[in-house]
């Protein structure tokens, strides 16, 4: 197979990580890359600053809303990373693991093992019990309401109301959560090479299966309309504009290539997704003709973070080997 | 692709209650190896030694793609060993210690089931620490006891000096009635060399040189055992072995001369595994196929199965083929008619 001639490779600055990338993200038009050492790299590639997020720890869950970068960690510390490079630790749960956070306005959640916290914007914290360890939190667009993921369901939760969390259930155990844009639809990846989709109004369930292999990057487009996935040879995006979701509806497969697609990262203002795979290789395609643009060229290990800037500018990407890159689209 | 001596080794510790895991791990952890082990635990508190990468489990046990049973894996496990893949470089093992009423099954289905865990790591050997004096009477009431025997690749056989050497030969001859394949060492205090229990390759096809009983083999670390003078152990073991047969749990093992017929014995096997998997705990094999100049060797938890060509025979060696099955009330004259069947 071809790759496409099309290339935008001569616009990205590489540059090395020091370790795995966990997430890549943008905190107010600064990179910045969560790595698993426990380390945070910020800035422009020639002057990047590297800060302790936590000194001594891994990071295992990282997110990012545009401003703020938040970290958990195998120290138990939850810890909120701003543009200025300053480090606040919002929790430390003693001898846990932060697997999972989230992140919506001012309101933070995080989960260690069972237990699920989330703490507002006037500062009030609220516990709840989940059935089996949480594997993804997403805090929903509308009210301040919580989804878990874990074994064989989802539950969610008002962290303000005395009310128990109410249960979405599907055999299985679901890892990664979403929440469509307009807060209709949320989406679960699972275990067994599937996603699992509900539509909030009346729990109805989705199943969107086929995937060789685990799908863990989920992102949706601006317009909320497609959710693009990894997980197969190419990258997989449902169609989400209508009322039933992508029953009954094929995805379309964006990029087909003899390697995993293992990151997605919608622009954040066109039809048009960024796919890392498994062989480092990353290329841009157009959702209306599937038009391909090379950015990077495969070498190395798997594609292991990827994000755009807010306005859609530059997208930055890390490999499992700590291999790095900065693609500033050229105007 | 990870090759696999990239891959961290997991240990998988077992044993029924009081049998003496904890010390076992305790000593692993204190020697002076110069390894760095991530352990994996179900009760904080236990372990004394200083660790700086002790992680507390659930044992969550899930079921995979809707209920089947012989699909259930250790969804705790997989996570902590994605978590523990972040500190990748700063420890050399994993040894996952289980509960005592726990199947070893789900553990070591997860390594067969969850792609990730299987690019990262490979299983390395199940080790069971079974109490000398109390083993007998917890085969006959617990299931469990008997599952942890009957899956083993090792047995730490603790407690010795606790009983008389009647009752140790007594207990040996019952573990060895369940499973005759793993390597069985005395201990008292777990004081077993660690090199018996760690990097085994246990799962390794390419080490799974020969499935031959351990019976003379019985290691012996009893030391102070003034009628055991190490001298003369092999030659009493090779006498004074009881044989019993347990009830339900049983080991078959068949041997065909000659080759089989590569897709008589692939459907075979596969049926067998699917329709009696449940009952097949553990089962591996070296068969010469037809027209093949490499062994094949293959290996199974209940009905999960993986299997390669391995070394070639070499000039000379008896092409033979032998398959052994450890599981409960298995139909062995069905087993034997159904591999003899697969010649070629």
């Amino acid at each position: 197979m071809a790759e496409p001639p099309a290339a935008l490779t001569t616009h990205v600055r590489n540059f090395a990580l020091g370790a795995a990338p966990v997430l890549a993200a943008f905190i107010e038009d600064m990179p910045a890359v969560a790595l698993a050492d426990g380390g945070v790299l910020l800035g422009e590639p020639e002057a990047l600053r590297r800060i302790e997020a936590h000194a001594n720890g891994a990071i295992l869950s990282a997110i990012g809303d545009g401003a703020r970068l938040l970290t958990g960690g195998d120290d138990g510390r939850v810890m909120l990373l701003g543009a200025d490079g300053q480090t606040k630790e919002i929790a430390h749960e003693k001898g846990r693991w932060i697997d999972a956070l989230a992140m919506r306005g001012q309101n933070l959640a995080w989960a260690a093992g069972r237990e699920v916290r989330a703490l507002d914007s006037a500062g009030a914290l609220k516990t709840v019990q989940a059935p089996t360890s949480v594997r993804g939190l997403c805090l929903l667009p509308k009210g301040y309401r919580l989804a878990l993921s874990h074994y064989n369901g989802v539950s969610l939760w008002f962290p303000n109301a005395a009310a128990a969390p109410t249960t979405l259930e599907w055999k299985g155990s679901h890892l990664e959560a979403t929440s469509s844009p307009d807060g209709r639809f949320l989406v679960t990846s699972m275990q067994e090479n599937a996603l699992h989709g509900w539509r909030l109004a009346d729990a109805r369930n989705m199943r969107m299966t086929g995937y060789p292999g685990k799908s863990r990057s989920l992102s949706w487009s601006h317009d909320g309309h497609w959710l693009a996935t990894s997980g197969a040879d190419a990258c997989i995006v449902w169609p989400f504009k209508d009322k039933d979701g992508p029953m009954g509806k094929a995805p379309r497969e964006c990029g087909v290539r003899f390697s995993r697609v293992t990151r997605v990262a919608f622009h954040p203002r066109a039809l048009v997704v960024a796919m890392g795979y498994a062989d480092g290789f990353v290329m841009l395609c157009r959702l209306g003709d599937g038009a391909e643009i090379r950015v990077r060229d495969a070498s190395g290990s798997p594609v292991a973070a990827m994000s755009w800037d807010a306005v859609g500018a530059r997208l930055l990407f890390g490999l499992e080997d700590g291999q790095a890159g900065l693609l500033t689209l050229p105007v | 692709m990870t090759a696999v001596s990239e891959k961290i080794p997991v240990t998988v510790l077992t044993g029924y209650l009081g049998a003496g895991k904890t010390t076992l791990l305790n000593r692993i952890l204190s020697e002076p190896h110069g390894k760095r082990y991530a352990v994996i635990v179900n009760e904080f508190g236990e372990i004394g030694i200083d660790n700086e990468l002790i992680v507390g489990a659930d044992e969550e046990v899930f079921e995979m793609n809707n209920g089947c049973i012989c699909c259930t894996v250790r969804g705790d496990l997989i996570r902590i060993i994605e978590g523990l893949m972040r500190r990748k470089g700063k420890f050399d093992a994993i040894i996952v210690e289980t509960t005592g009423l726990a199947d070893p099954a789900p553990v070591a289905q997860t390594f067969f089931v969850d792609e990730d865990v299987q690019k990262s790591a490979r299983l390395d050997a199940v080790v069971t620490v079974a109490d000398a004096k109390w083993l007998s009477a917890r085969l006959r009431d617990a299931p469990e006891a008997k599952n942890q025997i009957a899956f083993a690749d090792v047995i730490i056989l603790n407690k010795t000096d606790l009983v008389s050497s009647d009752e140790l030969r007594e207990v040996e001859a019952r573990i060895r009635a369940i499973n005759p394949y793993a390597k069985l060492h005395r201990a008292q205090k777990c004081n077993v060399d660690i090199a018996e229990v760690l990097e085994r390759r246990a799962f390794d096809l390419d080490r799974i040189l020969d499935i031959e009983p351990d019976f003379l083999e019985v290691a012996d670390h009893d030391h102070d055992h003034d009628h055991h003078d190490g001298h003369d152990h092999a030659h009493h073991h090779g006498h004074g072995l009881k044989h019993y047969h347990d009830e339900h749990m049983q080991s078959i093992s068949t041997r065909l001369d000659g080759d089989v017929d590569p897709s008589k014995f692939m459907a075979w096997i596969n049926d067998l595994t699917q329709v009696h998997g449940a009952k097949i705990l553990r089962c591996k094999g070296i068969i010469a196929m037809k027209g093949d100049a490499q062994r094949y060797v293959f290996q199974g938890v209940h009905m999960m199965l993986d299997g390669e060509p391995t070394r070639a025979w070499k000039p000379g060696e008896k092409r033979e083929s032998k398959a052994v099955f450890i599981g409960h009330d298995l139909d062995e004259a069905a087993i034997r008619k159904g591999f003899l069947a697969c010649a070629a």
